[in-house]
């Protein structure tokens, strides 16, 4: 029988790989990734850090394992019928089963051209680059990639302006509460915030508002989002819906494909979601490397997130419905936890923000509680003298 | 290697994390599930974070950044992105003082 074979060498494609491996499996494991470096970690590249790329595994360690990496290299095309994977330098790989890990790419709007947007190293180098002390950088989309590379810009000692379309910040992402809290840190470290303000046109040096003012810069950025890489799997005949969709064991339409990380679109809790996340990616591809050699049930983990602003620190766990009311919890300093519960009384999402590391352990802990659904009461969750630990340890026993 | 007086017994709750730096090195104290106490590395060895911060369950300590997850009795990573394990010290208890040895 043929090996694996899995597209994308980002987070998802090589824990997959490895988690192959650590679960015993010994036939062939081929790895193809386009781009030329050593697969790295893309979280420090929007915080600024790109002068050395951060490997996710060092390079002996494929070796150890026997992972056949193969680099530079694209997938041109996939035979689902065949079983093979067409690749840039001519050759053609036979799969037993083939694990689609392409991610997802930065997205323009129309009349954006020129624009820089944030992927790759390259990308960033690109970005920072631009940012010295007296530049003036513009930022589209007040996300979490465009504020954190306004934080760097800042930081940097450039002047810097983030348009948002939306009234607030992170607004598909994080509760009304955090928006705000995370944007007056930002107006105190004085970047220029325009929310509910559109963008009509772009280049590599203006933008051009929707009421037809133009603002001028040095470097030009665009954070509005990102898009499923799902091009091959189209090509090759697979539902394709808002990500590759696959099924709660990352099983694509096609017997022995599977799609994990952030090009599927997957089922959780009676809906079905795509994440761009760190996180996500990799656990989805250890729960397909499980689900490739036949162990695996359905995925369950919980979304989180997080994402830092100068000093700032916040974390997401679970996904708002912006429908519905928030209980807040004060911590030491003003850091302070939102949750959120669903029709129920379960706890549903959680997420926090402050100084440093403050809520994280308090997120991961709410984390456990959304995994477990328990029911917890609002007036305890409020309350800062209820350990979220003892309520863990309640809804466990 | 010298013990070093870290911190009363009193300072660390059952399953809890302290930081303790000296001599410009960070060390995680742990105090575990059977009140037995652990002396670690304070910084993940994924990207220097400071493990304090993170969350204790039984015998795992989670880097609040990343979610590594190492076994604080061993070192042992238990969970990835880390891929290094973390350096353990030895600890003992006098006076109701935890002592490491570093």
């Amino acid at each position: 029988m043929a090996g694996i074979v899995i597209i994308g060498a980002g987070e998802c494609g090589v824990r997959a790989a490895f988690t192959l491996r650590d679960k015993g499996f010994s036939q062939s494991i081929t790895l193809i990734g386009a781009e030329a470096a050593l697969p790295y970690e893309r979280p420090p590249l929007s915080k600024g850090q790109t002068d050395e790329l951060k490997p996710i595994r060092a390079e002996a360690a494929y070796d150890d394992a026997a992972i056949d990496l193969r680099l530079n290299t694209d997938a041109q095309s996939v035979d689902v019928g065949e079983k093979t994977v067409h690749l840039s330098d001519g050759s053609v790989l036979d799969y037993g089963k083939l694990l689609i890990a392409t991610g997802a790419r930065a997205r323009l709007f129309p009349g954006m051209d020129g624009c820089l947007t944030l992927r790759t190293h390259e990308d960033a180098q690109r970005i920072v680059a631009g940012c010295g002390s007296g530049k003036r950088i513009g930022v589209i989309g007040g996300g979490f990639i465009g504020l954190e590379l306004a934080a760097t810009a800042r930081r940097a000692g450039s002047a810097v302006t983030v348009i948002e379309a939306a009234p607030e910040l992170m607004a598909r992402a994080v509760p009304s509460e955090i928006a705000r809290y995370v944007q007056s840190r930002h107006e105190d470290e004085g970047v220029a915030l325009r929310t509910g303000v559109k963008v009509a046109s772009a280049n590599a040096e203006t933008i051009t508002l929707d009421g037809g003012e133009t603002l001028s810069f040095d470097v030009v950025v665009a954070g509005v989002g990102a898009l499923p890489d799902t091009d091959l799997a189209e090509a090759a005949g697979l539902d394709v819906d808002n990500g590759i969709v696959v099924d709660g064991s990352f099983r694509t339409s096609a017997s022995d494909v599977f799609a994990a990380g952030d090009c599927c679109n997957f089922p959780w809790r009676g809906g079905r979601v795509r994440l761009e996340s760190w996180r996500a990616a990799q656990d989805q591809g250890e729960h397909a490397a499980c689900a490739m050699l036949g162990e695996a049930g359905d995925y369950a983990k919980v979304p989180w997130f997080w994402s830092d602003q100068f000093d700032l620190s916040l974390q997401v766990a679970g996904l708002f419905d912006p429908r519905r009311e928030t209980v807040r919890r004060d911590l030491d300093g003003d850091a302070f936890l939102l949750f959120q519960r669903d029709v129920d009384g379960r706890l549903e999402a959680a997420a926090g923000v402050g100084l440093g590391n403050t809520v994280a352990k308090h997120i991961r802990l709410a984390e456990k509680l959304i995994e477990r659904e328990a029911t917890i009461e609002p007036a305890d969750l409020a309350d800062p003298g209820v350990d979220l630990k003892r309520l863990l340890k309640a809804a466990q026993s | 290697m010298p013990w070093i007086d870290a911190c009363s017994t009193d300072d660390i709750e059952a399953e809890e994390v302290i930081r303790f730096d000296h001599d410009g090195r960070s060390f995680a104290i742990y105090r575990g599930p059977a009140d037995d106490f652990f002396c670690t590395d304070g910084l993940c060895t994924h990207e220097e974070v400071h493990l304090a911060d993170g969350l204790v369950m039984e015998y795992s300590i989670e880097c609040p950044k990343h979610a590594s997850m190492f076994d604080y009795r061993t070192g042992e990573v238990e969970t990835p992105p880390a891929c290094e394990d973390l350096n353990t010290y030895p600890t003992k208890v006098e006076n109701g003082r935890v002592m490491i040895e570093i």
